[in-house]
Formats: structure tokens, C-alpha cells, sequence
């Protein structure tokens, strides 16, 4: 199971670095593509912290739903490349520190709260138990959930509705 | 090879965040920079499915607690991109181009 971990966790990593700089192509859809990879592993690793429920839906919204999203709008738009990489130096290298130094805070963090000790649990996510947890003690977030989908689902028809004047003005 | 806790996958996940976060602030392309807003959303939902993997039993709500959370994050940032996307659409349609660089005046 280790060797499980180690696996998943490099490739998570190695196609998230993908998404955001790939030395072989600036297409956004290769970038689309890794992200898809990035997703698939990292359900694996919810697998391996058995959160079954979740892995299944992370594989069917995001794989499944957004990526698809994504891919069609890029072909919607037709973005061939990058045009031109107007590479600026000051504003990359600051990013890349200010990141670094994040990256430094969080992991430092992490490794000195000693959260070895403590962690003995070992908790299962069957769809069951999430389920029931869902309509009981969650019934009311449920339903505001419910309640933004609608909401960004009228928004998307309104920003993507050419109004009539503007057909007009063209 | 030691035991595999709580503190690898945390930090996995602290570095996926900090990938997504890198790429928000250099990349050019509003696309990519949304895509790697989603590694960051990841990034999150990784961590409080690792936290709800490893909570001891409480009387204080169930250990599923965090699943819960992360089920509400995927729902949210389903909605999200979707009206994200629409606006990207939208912005194109206007300014033809999608990159951030093109896109400094406030005036459409």
C-alpha cells in the first residue's frame, strides 16, 4: 500500500507541474489533457484513504464534467498556441519566490505539528454512510448546494445569451 | 520504507497548491490559469479527505465530517467553472483574445 502512495502521489505531481509548464507544447489542450491525468491519480489516492464515494465522483465531475467544459471552449474559441511568449522576467521570478516561500511556510508547518502520533484512525467513506449523513445532518447545505446549481446554470444562459441589441449593433 | 500518515499526504497537498498557485500567477493564458485554479481546489479537497481519513473518534460530529465538506467543494467548483467559462466565452467575444496581458483596461 505504500508503494501505492508514493506512485500516485509523484504522478499527481509530475502531471500537475504539466498542466502548468510543459517545456514540449503551450497548448492549452495538452495542458487540459494533463489535468485530466492529474485528477484520474488523485482519486486514486482517495481510494487509497478510502474515501470510495468521493473517488468515483471526483472521476465523474471533474474527468467526466469540467475537463469536458474546458475542451470545449478551447475548441469554441479556437486558440491554436500561445502566440507569443512575452516572457517577463521580474514578474515570473517574483511569483516563483513568493510561491517558494508559501511553499516553505506550509510544509515546515506540517512537519512540526507531529500529526504521526495521533493519527490511529482509520475511517471509511462507503456511499452509504455519506449518504445518510447527507439527508440528516447536512440536509440544509444540501439544498443551498441545490439551490446554486440552479443559480449558476441561469447565470451561464444569461453570459452566454447575445443580448438584442447587440445583434442589432452588428 | 516508513509508514505512510497523515503528514505525506498533507504534504502532497501542499504541493499541488503551491503548483496550481504558480502557474495562476505566471501563466498568461486565462484558460491555464483557470485550469490551475482547479489543481489548487484539488489540492484543498485532498488534504480534508486526508484529515477525515485520519480523525480519531469524537462525540463531536462523525468522522465523515471532512468527505462531506469535500463532496460540497466539488458540487461548488462544478458551478463554478461552469460560470467562469461563460465569462471567459463572453470576454472572448468581445476582446478576442485570451490573454491576461490584452485584457488590462476596464473598458470593454
Amino acid at each position: 500500500m505504500e508503494i501505492l502512495f508514493y506512485i500516485f502521489s509523484a504522478l499527481t505531481l509530475l502531471c500537475g507541474l504539466l498542466v502548468v509548464f510543459n517545456p514540449f507544447s503551450r497548448n492549452p489542450v495538452t495542458s487540459a489533457m494533463f489535468l485530466v491525468l492529474t485528477i484520474i491519480c488523485m482519486s486514486g489516492l482517495f481510494v487509497l484513504l478510502k474515501a470510495f464515494f468521493l473517488a468515483a465522483v471526483q472521476i465523474l465531475v471533474y474527468a467526466g464534467a469540467v475537463i469536458v467544459l474546458f475542451l470545449f471552449v478551447i475548441m469554441l474559441m479556437n486558440i491554436k498556441e500561445e502566440e507569443r511568449q512575452r516572457f517577463r522576467k521580474f514578474g515570473t521570478f517574483l511569483g516563483a519566490a513568493a510561491v517558494a516561500g508559501l511553499a516553505w511556510i506550509l510544509v515546515t508547518t506540517v512537519m512540526n505539528s507531529r500529526t504521526g502520533e495521533r493519527s490511529v484512525a482509520n475511517n471509511t467513506g462507503e456511499t452509504k454512510e455519506l449518504g445518510e449523513l447527507l439527508f440528516t445532518n447536512y440536509v440544509l447545505p444540501f439544498e443551498i448546494v441545490s439551490l446554486l446549481l440552479l443559480v449558476a446554470m441561469v447565470g451561464c444562459i444569461l453570459l452566454s445569451k447575445t443580448s438584442e441589441t447587440e445583434e442589432e449593433a452588428e | 520504507m516508513t509508514h505512510v500518515g497523515l503528514e505525506h499526504y498533507l504534504v502532497v497537498s501542499a504541493a499541488l497548491f503551491c503548483l496550481g498557485l504558480l502557474g495562476v500567477v505566471i501563466r498568461r493564458n486565462l484558460i491555464v490559469m483557470y485550469m490551475s485554479l482547479e489543481l489548487m481546489l484539488n489540492a484543498a479537497t485532498l488534504a480534508l479527505v486526508a484529515f477525515s481519513h485520519h480523525q480519531p473518534p469524537s462525540p463531536h460530529g462523525s468522522p465523515l465530517d471532512g468527505q462531506i465538506m469535500v463532496f460540497f467543494i466539488i458540487t461548488v467548483a462544478a458551478a463554478e467553472v461552469a460560470v467562469g467559462l461563460a465569462l471567459i466565452v463572453a470576454l472572448y467575444r468581445k476582446r478576442q483574445t485570451t490573454d491576461v496581458a490584452d485584457l488590462a483596461s476596464m473598458k470593454l
